[in-house]
């Protein structure tokens, strides 16, 4: 109990950088998800077959090799993004939460195009469960593909949605530990680092990590819940 | 049952002494297989029971290392405890290798799943609190390797502020480039993957014990190099169950007598050892308390 006391800050440093990629892999998961969604049903066949091969791919892909992929394929064509808030915001003392070296980016890229398959394929679950008789209703009375989706189809979608999509975020988010493979310092590093130097306490360092991922998992699935009850049809 | 098993333990402890004389094949010492004649407690049971399950990494080269497609482990870490279980008459077939992690050393050796951890396990104050560690039979200390490119940038553990610096996730050389000299910490799963990163210029160093960086320096001469002198002490111990009676004046024992008859320094030899690595000096052992 003491270690996990004594060492706070790092500790929370450290599920700050997890709670840094579970943002930002999120983001691009559900940026890229809705486009490859939008893909698979539209009717362009290059487009329909281009996310189908997207998800049958990435998603038979086990996560790990791809964030190998990223971390050892990519130096090797020369490509190092590192992206250094702390001189763009031009701060005095350098924190280490703003500094987003090469491994963050390559891991956080990698979880969020993986995670982008499996949120394509809740929303066009979704997608599916709204009646055709809605899309033609709404290209009978003149409206552009975009416009159904927009308008008509995709409101209705997101209500189905919700649960399957928490499911997918909740995955990803526990997902964010397997970057420590790849030089992430997260949650998980900072768990191995305390764990080798304190074999006295070991099961309360793993509860007390354990009960950090449950708590950013809970604050998901109630965010779920709330967006459940706001659009449920009476 | 037990009957068969002790029999079949004779035959083929009697068929390991017979092909020990033939020489090491595999390159390792020879160790010879038979059971010390002053043996008490826990390592008196190990003895009777005619096996042994032992605790190692699998992943790193040198000390414990398991090649791919491989089925048992190589390395200097393998190498002592097949001279332990020699000297307790379990020849190398009735060794049973387990592999552990930084993480579950305390553990398995608590609950029995090994009965003895040697595992390039440093010991510590720590972790003596909860486990016996015999020892040391080996003293390294951690170093830094890096690209011949930076060599006049990076000269020691002073020059890391701020400098990406490859280990092995969870390993206490990591920790303290971290914390003591303000190295950027970069975990990945192996010493392998840090040199690929090395060699991708995607990181900058890679520490660890400095044994292991000379093998990968010396696989990659033109272009890898270790500099400085090593920046702290590692004194590997061979873990047993804390409070197993007899075991620590047995493992002494044992080390005393590789040091003296030179399997020690064959074993070094044939793992660690190479052309441009000398045989260190045998380390002193802790007494037993």
């Amino acid at each position: 109990m003491d270690v996990l006391l004594e060492n706070w800050r790092p500790i929370l440093q450290a599920f700050g950088v997890t709670v840094e990629m579970m943002l930002a892999a999120g983001l691009i998961a559900m940026l890229v998800g809705s486009l490859l969604a939008a893909m698979r049903v539209s009717p362009i066949p290059l487009a329909r077959a281009f996310g189908t091969g997207y998800v049958w791919t990435v998603r038979n892909t086990p996560l790990l090799v791809i964030m190998v992929l990223f971390a050892f394929g990519l130096p090797e064509i020369e490509v190092r993004p590192e992206l250094n808030l702390n001189s763009w915001l031009g701060l005095e003392t350098s924190h280490r939460l703003l500094n987003f070296n090469v491994f963050f980016i390559f891991a956080t890229a990698a979880l969020g195009l993986y995670t982008a398959a499996f949120v394509c394929e809740a929303l066009r679950s979704g997608i599916n469960s709204v009646h055709l008789g809605q899309a033609e209703a709404a290209r009978a009375v003149g409206m552009t593909f975009t416009q159904t989706l927009r308008h008509i189809v995709l409101p209705q979608a997101f209500r189905a949605v919700i649960a399957p999509l928490a499911s997918v975020l909740i995955a990803m988010t526990k997902n964010t530990s397997v970057a420590v493979g790849v030089g992430v310092t997260e949650a998980t590093f900072m768990m191995r680092k305390l764990t080798n130097d304190n074999a006295t306490a070991l099961i309360a360092i793993f509860l007390g990590f354990a009960l950090g991922y449950m708590v950013l998992v809970a604050i998901i699935s109630a965010i779920a819940n709330f967006l459940e009850r706001k659009v449920k049809v009476a | 049952m037990r009957f068969t098993r002790t029999k079949a333990v004779l035959a083929v402890t009697g068929l390991a002494l017979s092909l020990a004389a033939c020489g090491g094949d595999d390159g390792g010492p020879d160790i010879e297989v038979e059971a010390a004649d002053n043996l008490t407690g826990v390592a008196k049971e190990l003895s009777d029971r005619g096996s042994i399950k032992i605790g190692v990494k699998y992943d790193q080269p040198g000390i414990g290392n398991l090649e791919p497609g491989s089925d048992d482990p190589v390395g200097f870490d393998i190498e002592m405890g097949k001279i332990i279980a020699g000297n307790l008459g379990i020849a190398e077939d009735d060794i049973e290798w387990v592999e552990t992690i930084s993480d579950n050393r305390e553990k398995y050796l608590q609950d029995g799943t090994v009965d003895l951890v040697i595992a390039s396990y440093s010991i510590t104050d720590e972790r003596r609190q909860v486990v016996g560690q015999a020892g040391p039979y080996y003293v390294t200390g951690q170093q830094l390797l890096i690209r011949k490119d930076s060599e006049g940038e990076i000269n020691g553990p002073d020059d890391l502020a701020n400098v990406k610096v490859c280990s092995v996730e969870g390993s206490t050389s990591l920790q303290r480039v971290e914390d003591e000299y303000g190295a950027s910490p970069v975990p990945f799963g192996t010493y392998s993957e840090c040199v690929d990163q090395l060699e991708n210029k995607t990181v900058d160093a890679v520490t660890t014990d400095g044994a292991i960086l000379l093998g990968y320096a010396a696989q990659n001469p033109d272009e890898l190099v270790v500099v400085g002198d090593a920046f702290s002490e590692e004194n590997y111990g061979i873990g047993y169950k804390k409070d197993a009676e007899g075991m620590c004046e047995f493992i002494n024992e044992t080390l005393e007598e590789s040091f003296d008859d030179g399997t020690w320094e064959d074993a070094f030899q044939a793992t660690l050892g190479g052309d441009d690595v000398e045989t260190p000096e045998v380390p002193e052992l802790d007494p037993c308390a």
